[in-house]
């Protein structure tokens, strides 16, 4: 298919592209990527009046170390994270998420920002930045706010960002020498959306964890926390975290799997990362 | 994937001294579709081409009330609005009925569905534009006013009194139905020590082509031709289908068919959305162009498979297998496919369950219903992969229940490679195999022993690995037993002209099409060999019913076989004549000398005496200093029909070795092998790459590929991201081996190998599972494709 019409412009500059999202004359549509808007564009499930390329905007991609933090431009290629020795030492979780993202040739255009925009609910990222305790630079015509990943998903497809809203950064904590990551999910074929995906992060606390964040996506609307799951496995008691997903999830289910085979994964999964949280500290 | 050399002997026969029989030459093609300098339809552009989309119903069933164009036909670009009724005055319906298949019947189809609509995706209007981009923004314009009909969709209910028949013209749901007895199954399950009964399911999909379908029509009224460039299988096929339903003479047609990106069986039929185009192009007298997009092609392109068989074997406790029964449903979609039909596929699970081994004791039905989903017709290795899986399913679940070895209980039963000619217990009929050499070649390329006592050392771990078998018999080179004698005007023989031009080179015009499975590379190797000349001298011209001689295309595991031995013969036929008139120049008898590498020399030293461009020459520019009444013909022409067996059976046998993890349910292949017999073999790497192409497909089958559909007839997985097609990482290597018997049918005696794999390995990978899964206590699985759902209700944790 061919998409629908629809007017084309280059941003020169993030206020340039602000100013174009705010013209009255019908939805608008920022492209990045486009690994995902394209597509949508070419089956006419979408169809804006105006497509804003951010591509030529500066500033927006690139990645930093600063008062412990990692920050992530918007317009930064999962290519780009993939090779990045900042990513893989200070952000690990992530470095560890991204070689499951698509494609090569789709990790090459599509952007970390347009992912967490996008916040398709079987995707890897959202939930890495929710399980990081992340968060998320946005601009708009009345100024600069931060949200954090909890606040920031809500609803399938649907994010803190309003209509006029540009992401132009992620942040997360810099894993220090006690931060463990677990990382691992279920797709039938390798770089395909996950059936379930589980992204944690804990602090190494004596003999045990601290701070257990667990966010599985590919179960729900949005990537979701297993709060009950955090707790069990915080007390060191894996088979209790396990029950505990029965109360933290509730997957429907889809073409790949039944909303039980989902649950089952759940569990298999927390198993999985549990033991990589754990080797981890050895 | 690791290519493992295992190529068999140079035949000595066909051995000459410039021979590319039996070599893993280049496809000569390949620089070309490298660089990106292939022509595929999509390439076609035209002076006044105008783009066609289709409006397509929403609806699996649905009265179309009223349409609508007003909106579309003023929206800019747009040429013509077209509807179902208006086309009809242009182009005639079709019924897709084989006389052969007795009884078959199915009701008449139009190019665009006029008053109703039969399945979710049938075209209902047509929209004509300077752009596709137009065309689609016209079909959004276009409103259809449907009444929504109660839509037929479970095969298990279609024949029940309570579901509505979906043509009024015919009495009921059922399109073909065939029963067959042989010997005594009645008799074999009484005596049987052990019976097992189950059912097997096979889930419907796709072949998912690279290019989708793709067709440019230009009616030029001056000439009064229309040429079409498609990218179909059966170039002859379509020049009469053209011709039959757009009231022309075929003389009038033209069809040119380039580089096709793929067909695997999806682009040997008549297609609704591309007959309709062509006929716009008659209608509004300008080329049209269409081309299918990945959503249109999963709801249009024929669906396969989708069969139900409850399957039941006896055998003894000393494994002789006693009796076979089977019982086959399949749902077909809402019309018998042009002009093969959709009762081939379940005819074949009759024909072929229970080919490879001696037990003349087996009962068949099969049915074949419509319904309101997409159609459904022949895909690669069509019936093959059912008739396989349900056989040998059967075989290692009795092996199972009497405690024999897999690989013995077939080595009981496999037809003896000294038994031929033989037939199986359908009656078909086997002109030679090598079963027992090629189960013997596969337990040794696999260190049978060895995995297993590997299997056992694991599974002590809680690793559960399984190794499975699939012995096959495939149908290649089929005579007009096929289509023809149904009455079909399908072309089962296949010629070649051979010409020499005025350099000493050739240039060979074959009937059969090349769709990316090398058809052209082995038809320059055969010419190149029995004329004598190197590979980089044969230009090879196909795909065009003006300028090659009339043939069946390729389809069937048939191009090398007939269209192969067509060419051999034409290449000899040309050396005869070149060498009669060099005989003439050179004052030597003509049986003395024989053409090597270009140059006519002694056959009995290989002495020179001339080179072909010197024959040309003289032959061309100074035939003035040929002696009188010399004519040199340096054109040749052979054609080819198999006529001693109605098919030039192969068979081969496929093992799988994967490990299930119980916890997730997903399946991880580690190896596959497979090792075939398609008598000789032209080029050892193409057959290699057919094999390893048509495992991959048949994994496809197993595993991951599967068109869902709800109880409504909406299909909720057309896209490639839900539908799941095998990807390279998914895939173990695959180790291909041959055993040689050639059919005396031809002096090549080449035989068929496309299909060999897809035929062997969905039932090897099933039982492969099973196997892995037996210690657990898990019910055998036998519902295709085998998912992580599936699995884990199996092992009971779902």
């Amino acid at each position: 298919m061919k998409p629908s019409p629809f007017a084309y412009a280059k941003a020169k500059s993030l206020d340039h592209a602000i100013e174009l999202l705010s013209r009255p004359d019908g939805e608008a549509r920022l492209l990045a990527g486009g690994q995902s808007l394209i597509a949508t564009l070419n089956m006419r499930l979408s169809a804006p009046k105006l497509l804003i390329d951010l591509n030529g905007i500066g500033g927006l991609a690139g990645i930093a170390v600063k008062n412990g933090q990692v920050e992530i431009g918007a317009l930064t290629r999962h290519a780009e994270a993939e090779r990045s020795a900042d990513i893989a030492r200070h952000a690990p979780l992530i470095a560890l998420a991204l070689p499951h993202i698509g494609h090569a040739a789709i990790r090459n255009r599509g952007t970390l920002g347009g992912s967490i925009a996008f916040a398709d609910p079987a995707a890897e990222l959202p939930a890495c930045l929710l399980a990081l305790d992340g968060e998320v630079d946005i601009a708009s015509p009345t100024g600069k706010r931060t949200v954090q990943a909890d606040d920031f998903f809500k609803g399938l497809f649907e994010t803190a960002l309003g209509p006029r809203d540009v992401l132009t950064a992620i942040r997360v904590p810099a894993a220090a020498d006690d931060t463990r990551v677990g990382f691992a999910e279920f797709a039938r074929r390798h770089g395909d959306y996950a059936m379930v995906g589980l992204a944690a992060c804990a602090q190494a606390d004596g003999k045990g964890l601290g701070d257990v964040r667990l966010a599985y996506f590919g179960v729900g609307a949005v990537p979701l926390r297993a709060k009950k799951a955090e707790t069990r496995l915080t007390e060191g008691n894996i088979d209790d975290a396990v029950k505990a997903l029965a109360s933290d999830l509730d997957p429907s289910g889809d073409v790949q799997a039944t909303g039980a085979t989902k649950m089952h994964l759940a569990g298999v999964l927390l198993r999985r990362v549990a033991r990589q949280l754990m080797e981890a500290r050895s | 994937m690791k290519i493992v050399e295992d190529s068999p002997p140079i035949l000595t026969a066909l051995d000459r001294p410039n021979s590319y029989i039996g070599r893993s030459v280049p496809r000569p093609n390949m620089a070309r579709l490298m660089q990106g300098r292939a022509q595929y339809v999509s390439d076609v552009v035209l002076p006044r081409m105008a783009h066609v989309a289709f409006v397509r119903s929403p609806h699996a069933h649905a009265k179309i009330k009223s349409i609508d164009a007003g909106a579309a036909k003023k929206a800019p670009g747009v040429i013509a609005v077209v509807t179902g009724a208006e086309l009809a005055t242009v182009i005639t319906p079709w019924v897709g009925v084989l006389t052969h298949l007795k009884g078959l019947k199915s009701a008449p189809q139009n190019a665009i569905a006029i008053d109703r609509a039969c399945w979710a995706g049938e075209a209902v209007c047509a929209v004509v534009a300077r752009s596709r981009a137009e065309a689609e923004d016209g079909c959004g314009l276009v409103g259809v006013d449907y009444e929504e009909l109660p839509a037929v969709t479970d095969p298990e209910t279609a024949l029940g009194p309570s579901t509505p028949v979906i043509h009024p013209s015919i009495a009921d749901n059922l399109c073909f139905e065939r029963v067959h007895v042989a010997g005594d199954p009645d008799k074999g399950f009484a005596e049987a020590d052990a019976v097992v009964e189950t059912t097997f399911m096979f889930g419907r999909h796709t072949g998912v082509c690279n290019e989708p379908r793709a067709i440019v029509a230009d009616w030029n009224a001056g000439d009064a031709r229309l040429t079409v460039y498609q990218g179909t299988q059966a170039p002859h096929m379509m020049q009469n289908l053209f011709a039959k339903h757009l009231s022309l003479e075929e003389h009038q047609i033209r069809v040119v068919t380039k580089d096709v990106g793929g067909s695997f069986g999806i682009k040997v039929h008549t297609y609704a959305d591309e007959m309709a185009t062509v006929a716009l192009s008659k209608l509004l007298k300008r080329p049209t162009k269409f081309v299918a997009d990945r959503i249109e092609s999963f709801v249009t392109d024929i669906h396969a498979r989708d069969h139900r068989v409850k399957a039941k074997i006896g055998v003894k406790n000393d494994g002789t297998i006693t009796a076979w029964e089977i019982d086959d449903l399949t749902g077909i979609g809402p019309y018998s496919v042009y002009p093969r039909t959709s009762g081939i596929e379940a005819n074949q699970v009759v024909n072929l369950t229970g080919g490879p081994y001696t037990c003349p004791n087996y009962r068949a039905r099969a049915r074949v219903v419509f319904q309101n989903k997409n159609v459904m017709c022949q895909y690669r290795a069509v019936g093959h992969p059912i008739a396989t899986a349900v056989t040998e399913g059967l075989i290692e679940l009795a092996a199972q229940k009497i405690g024999m070895d897999p690989l013995e209980i077939r080595r009981r039963n496999l037809i003896a490679d000294d038994a031929h000619p033989s037939q199986g217990p359908s009656g078909i009929k086997f002109e030679a195999l090598s079963h027992h050499s090629a189960l013997a070649h596969l337990d040794s390329m696999m260190n049978y022993a060895g995995l297993r006592a590997e299997q056992e050392k694991l599974r002590k771990q809680g690793i559960y690995r399984g190794i499975g078998f699939a012995s096959f018999v495939e149908v290649t080179n089929p005579s007009a037993a096929f289509y023809g004698v149904g009455g079909a005007r399908i072309s089962a023989q296949d010629g070649a002209t051979v010409r020499l031009d005025g350099t000493g080179a050739i240039f060979c015009h074959t009937g059969v099409s090349e769709q990316g499975q090398g058809a052209e590379a082995v038809i320059a190797q055969c010419v190149a060999t029995s004329f004598g000349v190197a590979m980089d001298r044969v230009r090879v011209i196909m795909g065009d019913t003006d300028n090659t001689p009339y043939g069946g295309g390729t389809w069937a595991s048939r191009a090398a076989g007939i269209g192969g031995e067509a060419a051999w013969q034409a290449g000899k036929a040309l050396r005869q004549n070149v060498l009669a008139v060099a005989g003439s120049i050179l004052q030597a008898k003509p049986e003395t000398m024989d053409i090597r590498n270009g140059i006519v020399v002694d056959a009995a030293t290989g002495a020179e005496r001339i080179g072909l461009d010197e024959v040309a020459r003289i032959c061309y520019f100074r035939p003035d200093t040929l002696p009188v009444g010399v004519q040199a013909e340096l054109v040749a022409t052979r054609h080819y029909v198999p006529r001693a067996w109605a098919f030039a059976f192969t068979n081969g046998i496929q093992a799988s070795y994967l490990e299930v993890d119980t916890d997730s349910g997903f399946v991880k292949l580690l190896k596959h092998w497979c090792v075939e017999d398609c008598g000789t073999v032209i080029n050892p790497q193409l057959v290699d790459e057919q094999v390893r192409g048509g495992v991959v497909q048949g994994i496809g089958a197993a595993l991951f590929e599967h068109c869902l559909y709800d109880e409504r007839g909406q299909l909720l997985n057309g896209n490639m991201a839900d539908y799941l097609v095998p990807m390279a990482v998914e895939m173990p290597d695959i180790e291909v081996g041959h055993v040689v018997t050639p059919t005396a049918d031809s002096e090549l005696g080449a035989k068929g190998a496309g299909e060999a794999g897809t035929a062997g390995a969905p039932g090897c990978v099933m039982n492969a599972i099973n196997d892995a899964l037996r210690p657990l206590g898990a019910a055998p699985l036998t519902d295709m494709p085998f998912t992580p759902d599936k699995i884990l209700q199996a092992l009971g944790k779902v």
